[in-house]
C-alpha cells in the first residue's frame, strides 16, 4: 500500500518532458517532488504564475507571490505572471497538458465530486469546475476510500458533481485505474496489494481482463 | 493626459452608497486593494453584494466588512479561510453564490469587454449550471453566464500614474485587471504613483482609459496567507 507521497511518486511518472501541469491542492502538490530531473515541465498555478519553483527560503517571503494553496512560492527562470482570465484561458483553452487533481468521489464514468458537502464543508469550488471541464489529460490523486472505509471509486457519486465523465486516471493508495467507457480498469496494483484487495475497495464496476502488474516506482 | 488622480481614499470613494454592488480585486489576500476595504469599513454602508474570488480572512480584507455586517451577498469562488462568512452563510444572514474561478474571472471580462455573455465549459452537470441556458458547440456542452454589472471596481497595483496607467507585481495581479472598466467607475489603487511619463508605454498592463480615478494608498500590510518556506541545507 502506499503512502501519499508513494501515490505521487507513481503519478510524477505521468508527467512527460515539455508538459505544462496543474498541480491541485493536497497530494497533487506532492507530485512536483519527484519529477524527473532530465525533463522539462513547467507548472502553472491557476492564481496566475507558471514557471512556478519550490518555496521560498525564511526572510525570502514575498506577499505578492503566492500560489493557488496561498502559500508562499518562487519562480524559476523562464516564469511569468499573467492576470486571471489568462489564466483560465490556459486551462479552458486546452494549454495546460496535464491536470492532477484531489476528489472525495469518482463515478466509472468519469464524473468527480471534490467540491462541497451539503450542511458540512461548502467552501467553493475555486478552479476546480473550469479544470475538469477542460483538460484533456486528468489524472485524480486520492485514497481509494474515506476515513470511514468507504469506497470512493464509486458507481454513481452522491455528493455534489464537480464536472461530469472527465477524469480519465485515477492513482490512489492501491492502485492505478484507467477510466473506460465501460468502467474502472484496472491497470497496477501497488506493492503489496492483492487484486482481491482493490476490488474490496472499490464499489464501480471493475475490470480486470489481464494479469495485473506492481507498481513500479 | 486626462488626470485621474485624487488626494486620497475619501475622495476615491466619493459616491458609495448602501445596496451598491462593488468589483474587489485580489486572491486570498494578494493584491487586495486594502484602502478601499478600510474606507468601506469606515463609512460603514450597508446591503454592499461584493464581487470578489474570496472574502478574506475574519480579521482582514472583505471579513472587515463581513464583521461590521455590511455585506448582503457574496459572489465567490472559494471562501475556505473565514469563520464569520461561514456563520452568517449558515444563518442566511448572507447571500453567497458560489462560481467556478475562471467564470468569475471571464464575467468580469465580459463587463470590461463589452460582452453581454459568454459560454463556458465549466460547471455543465453541475448544480453551478442549474437553471441557466446551455448550448452544444461541436459536441461539447456550455453554459451561459452572463456579465457582472457593478457600481464600483476597487482594484490594487503595484505602480500606476495620474492617466490611470497601472503594473501590476507577480501573482497580486490575479483579477485586477480583469475587473478595470468592468465596473460604472473603477477605483485603482496603487502602492506607488509616479510622475506621468515614468513608466514605460511597452510595460503597461492596463492602460488608463479603463480607470476613473486613482491615488497612493497610504500603507499597505500585505498579510501573508499561508507563509511556506523551505530549509537551507
Amino acid at each position: 500500500m502506499l503512502d501519499k507521497n508513494g501515490i505521487a511518486k507513481r503519478i510524477a511518472k505521468e508527467v512527460q518532458n515539455g508538459y505544462y501541469v496543474n498541480l491541485g491542492i493536497g497530494i497533487p502538490t506532492l507530485v512536483a517532488n519527484f519529477v524527473r530531473e532530465d525533463i522539462e515541465v513547467e507548472f502553472q498555478s491557476e492564481n496566475g504564475v507558471l514557471g512556478m519553483g519550490p518555496f521560498p527560503f525564511e526572510g525570502k517571503e514575498d506577499a505578492d507571490i503566492i500560489n493557488a494553496g496561498k502559500q508562499t512560492i518562487t519562480t524559476l527562470p523562464g516564469a511569468s505572471f499573467f492576470d486571471s482570465a489568462t489564466s483560465f484561458s490556459m486551462i479552458r483553452g486546452k494549454h495546460v497538458d496535464l491536470t492532477i487533481l484531489g476528489a472525495m468521489e469518482v463515478s466509472e464514468n468519469g464524473d468527480i465530486a471534490n467540491w462541497k458537502i451539503p450542511d458540512k464543508m461548502v467552501k467553493g469550488m475555486g478552479g476546480a469546475m473550469d479544470l475538469v471541464a477542460s483538460a484533456e489529460n486528468i489524472i485524480v490523486a486520492m485514497m481509494h476510500t474515506n476515513r470511514a472505509g468507504a469506497s470512493k471509486l464509486l458507481r454513481r457519486c452522491s455528493l455534489p458533481l464537480t464536472g461530469v465523465g472527465c477524469v480519465k486516471k485515477i492513482v490512489t493508495n492501491l492502485a492505478v485505474i484507467e477510466v473506460t467507457e465501460s468502467g474502472f480498469k484496472l491497470l497496477e496494483r501497488a506493492p503489496g496489494v492483492s487484486v482481491e484487495d482493490i476490488k474490496d475497495a472499490t464499489e464501480g464496476h471493475l475490470i480486470i481482463d489481464r494479469a495485473i502488474p506492481e507498481m513500479e516506482l | 493626459m486626462i488626470n485621474k488622480k485624487v488626494a486620497n481614499v475619501a475622495i476615491a470613494l466619493d459616491g458609495v452608497s448602501d445596496n451598491m454592488t462593488f468589483m474587489l480585486g485580489g486572491f486570498g489576500l494578494s493584491g487586495i486593494p486594502e484602502n478601499a476595504i478600510a474606507e468601506l469599513v469606515k463609512l460603514n454602508i450597508k446591503g454592499l453584494t461584493c464581487i470578489s474570488n474570496n472574502a478574506g480572512v475574519d480579521d482582514f480584507g472583505l471579513g472587515l466588512l463581513l464583521q461590521q455586517k455590511q455585506v448582503k451577498k457574496m459572489i465567490s469562488s472559494y471562501v475556505g479561510e473565514n469563520d464569520e462568512f461561514e456563520r452568517q452563510m449558515l444563518t442566511g444572514e448572507l447571500d453567497v453564490e458560489l462560481i467556478p474561478q475562471g467564470t468569475l474571472a471571464e464575467r468580469c471580462r465580459a463587463a470590461q469587454a463589452g460582452f453581454p455573455a459568454i459560454y463556458t465549459p465549466a460547471g455543465y452537470g453541475t448544480e453551478v449550471a442549474e437553471g441557466k441556458e446551455t448550448r452544444e458547440f461541436d459536441g461539447k456542452m456550455y453554459v451561459l453566464e452572463h456579465a457582472f454589472k457593478a457600481d464600483f471596481a476597487f482594484v490594487k497595483a503595484w505602480k500606476g500614474d495620474a492617466a490611470g496607467n497601472l503594473i501590476f507585481k507577480g501573482t497580486a495581479r490575479n483579477f485586477n485587471p480583469n475587473m478595470c472598466g468592468g465596473a460604472k467607475i473603477t477605483v485603482a489603487e496603487v502602492e506607488e504613483l509616479v510622475p506621468v511619463g515614468d513608466l514605460d508605454p511597452n510595460q503597461i498592463h492596463i492602460p488608463g482609459i479603463f480607470v476613473q480615478r486613482i491615488f497612493q494608498g497610504e500603507i499597505y500590510e500585505k498579510r501573508i496567507e499561508q507563509r511556506t518556506v523551505r530549509q537551507r541545507s
